[in-house]
């Protein structure tokens, strides 16, 4: 069961079929409905994301057909007139929906009919996969179905049903003078049923509004003849995707190149961008290194330069005095280095809450836009360099307090002249094992100069293990 | 005779440029230790006050250096640089790492490049050392070729040094604690001033590097000796 929050609590804002078996239904309070059926599982629903998600299946739909729109906050409606024949008849086709729909994990129901105001009545309460085929058989179709069918108010439902008119048949008996004037005038608050019968019969028009696709920004080159080596098409290209772009008022931060081989197959490459750009030479000296990979087998006969994401970006002068940004130098060098060596090897530095000096830094693909300021933090001295990953160290000779005396790090033996400490940090808790060991920190200097930092992990005796190890983990300039 | 350097620029001023048409920027290969983080911390204190978040350090650090030496750690950075200024790449070998560096010294907008590099590099000969240097040079962005563990070669950086961790300095409060550290310098091939070698002090409160000549070596007091006579 989904819940929102109103004005006096949350209210059940859909239920599944097992809970509107036992009575849960859609406006009730939660409370109530837990009285109803203590274990009630209750999840918050998320309107927004689910109208994404429709917009999202909007598009999707048209598989079966151009023309689709969302229909309410859980309806899909489609202009199928002369795509059925691709499917194989009407009937084939909505058993086709079902199945696709239900390989996405959506239950349906489809129905369909000559009219919209039909259609949507026979998904909701017609029979299974329900087909009208001719304007003539509307009507017995809905004339056993509720007034409800007909996508009519809760208020109208009401005065209908206390008028003893109680399904469509009986409603559409009644003299369309009568109904006119029953429903209109000083009840114009309530919808005017006559307008829906008309609707559902098709007797007036009721457009569906399909939302335009996308729009598509990409270049593509065709050859006379086949071509192995891609590179002398790109800098053409690129002009034109970013003429089409620059059109439009928009910037790619993604851009997809395919070539075409003669023997069907596709070389696609992809590159991505800090900030959104349409430079042309830009473009094309991201893909430097990246059109070895592509196998050109017997030749490439096509070529398509695809901005997969783009982004607003209107003109603007950097400079009065022109020249080049800063900024935008620096976003397109980023774009190189990560086309070149990949998102991960492209990183700024990031600090996070934590003791442990592993954890309390990570650092960020530059990627993902500048990462949050930086305030400098009042911490005991750190070391300027942090060693992947602790590495033990053997202990020659110890005293009972400090760090060792004497220690053998990368098979070299080192003797602690000085040293400082220890700084203790402890485990947390809440994020490791019952069994981790607390770190006494040292700060050192050998009798070479140098300087490193050091950690004894667990105490002697702390029932965590067995004797403490020690570990290098930094070295000090 | 100390010498108080705040950067690379302060470096030259007070050193006393020999040639006058010396380059702004230019190429500086560091040599250091494996086993300290001197090397480094010389590097920060040339180049690291000058980052700021909008202009960014480009470091780039081979695939061998970063299994050996780690990662610079971004407390650790805390007042040798702007941690925010910083932008680290991956480079899986000394081609790429060249490659790097190369883009990176392409773009006006980074106020320093370092890489860091682990041995002797195949890809670092000196016609690749030369490019650098001809990129730092005309784009005015200062490059750094942090070479650990590695022998001098034939190179066409503008300044080469030798860097090694010397005993701290005597702290202030705890005579059993390491205190500031300090560095052997060595400069042994500069091509626009006087190569010499001096006793670096990193004072960590002021965030200021301190020269003095070593003893026995008197390159800075020479120096100063000569600007005294002709001054």
């Amino acid at each position: 069961m989904l819940a929102r929050t109103a004005p006096h609590g949350p209210v059940v804002h859909a239920a599944n079929a097992a809970a509107e078996g036992v009575g849960v239904r859609a406006g009730a309070r939660v409370v109530d409905m837990h009285a109803l059926c203590p274990h009630l599982r209750v999840f918050d629903a998320d309107p927004q994301g689910d109208r994404q998600a429709l917009d999202r299946l909007v598009m999707w739909a048209r598989r079966w057909c151009p023309w689709s729109a969302a229909d309410g906050e859980t309806g899909l409606v489609l202009d199928t007139t002369g795509s059925d024949h691709l499917w194989g008849g009407e009937a084939a086709m909505l058993k086709a929906m079902k199945t696709d729909l239900a390989g996405i994990g959506l239950g349906a129901r489809p129905a369909l009919a000559p009219s919209r105001g039909a259609a949507w009545a026979l998904a909701r309460y017609g029979p299974e996969a329900a087909i009208v085929a001719t304007q003539d058989d509307i009507f017995d179709a809905l004339a056993p179905l509720p007034v409800e069918a007909l996508r009519l108010d809760g208020e109208t439902v009401l005065v209908l049903r206390r008028l003893g008119l109680k399904t469509i048949g009986a409603l559409a008996e009644v003299p369309r003078l009568a109904l006119a004037r029953r429903f209109s005038g000083a009840l114009s608050s309530l919808e005017a049923p006559l307008r829906r019968l008309d609707q559902a019969f098709g007797r007036r028009a009721e457009p569906v509004v399909s939302a335009a696709e996308p729009e598509r920004f990409r270049a593509l080159v065709r050859l006379a003849e086949p071509v192995v080596d891609v590179a002398p098409f790109l800098p053409g290209l690129a002009d034109d995707l970013c003429a089409r772009l620059g059109a439009r008022g928009m910037g790619a931060r993604r851009l997809t190149l395919m070539a075409f081989r003669v023997d069907g197959d596709v070389g696609v490459t992809a590159i991505a961008m800090s900030r959104p750009s349409r430079a042309p030479r830009h473009f094309a000296r991201l893909f430097d290194g990246r059109l070895d990979g592509l196998d050109p087998g017997f030749g490439f006969d096509a070529i398509a330069l695809e901005a997969d994401r783009v982004e607003p970006l209107h003109a603007a002068q950097a400079r009065f005095e022109g020249g080049e940004d800063g900024q935008i130098a620096l976003g397109f060098l980023i774009d190189r280095l990560v086309a070149r060596f990949g998102h991960e090897a492209v990183t700024r530095p990031g600090l996070r809450e934590s003791h442990m000096p592993e954890r309390a830094e990570f650092w960020a693909p530059a990627l993902a836009g500048t990462a949050n300021a930086l305030e400098p933090v009042s911490a005991p001295e750190r070391p300027l360099r942090l060693l992947t990953h602790p590495e033990e160290i053997g202990v020659v000779y110890s005293v009972p307090d400090g760090p060792p005396a004497r220690f053998i790090w990368r098979r070299l033996d080192h003797r602690v002249v000085r040293y400082e400490g220890p700084e203790r940090i402890a485990p947390e808790w809440w994020r490791e094992r019952s069994n981790a060991r607390l770190r006494d920190y040292y700060r050192i200097e050998d009798d070479q100069g140098r300087r490193y930092w050091l950690f004894r992990e667990g105490l002697l005796g702390d029932g965590r293990g067995g004797p403490p190890r020690w570990f290098m983990h930094g070295l000090f300039p | 005779m100390n010498i108080k350097v705040l950067d690379h620029d302060s470096l030259q001023a007070r050193l006393g440029v020999a040639e006058p048409h010396a380059p702004t920027a230019m190429l500086h290969e560091v040599f250091a230790e494996s086993r300290d983080g001197a090397g480094l911390g010389f590097v920060f204190a040339m180049a690291g006050r000058k980052a700021r978040a909008g202009r960014p350090i480009l470091w780039v650090q081979e695939r061998m250096a970063l299994l050996e030496g780690g990662v610079p750690s971004v407390r650790g950075l805390a007042g040798w640089t702007v941690p925010d200024g910083l932008i680290r790449v991956r480079a899986r070998n000394g081609t790429d790492l060249l490659w790097a560096m190369e883009e990176g010294l392409r773009c006006q907008n980074l106020s320093a490049v370092i890489g860091e590099i682990w041995g002797e590099a195949q890809a670092l000969d000196f016609t690749a050392t030369r490019r650098l240097a001809m990129r730092a040079r005309a784009n005015g962005v200062p490059a750094y070729l942090l070479r650990v563990a590695a022998s001098p070669g034939l190179s066409a950086a503008g300044e080469r040094w030798r860097i090694k961790a010397l005993p701290s300095t005597v702290h202030p409060y705890n005579r059993k604690a390491p205190g500031d550290p300090r560095w052997a310098l060595e400069m042994f091939r500069a091509r626009w001033q006087r190569p010499g070698a001096w006793v670096g002090r990193y004072d960590r409160a002021a965030h200021r590097l301190d020269l003095s000549a070593r003893a026995g070596d008197g390159a800075v007091a020479d120096h100063q000796r000569n600007a005294a006579r002709t001054g």
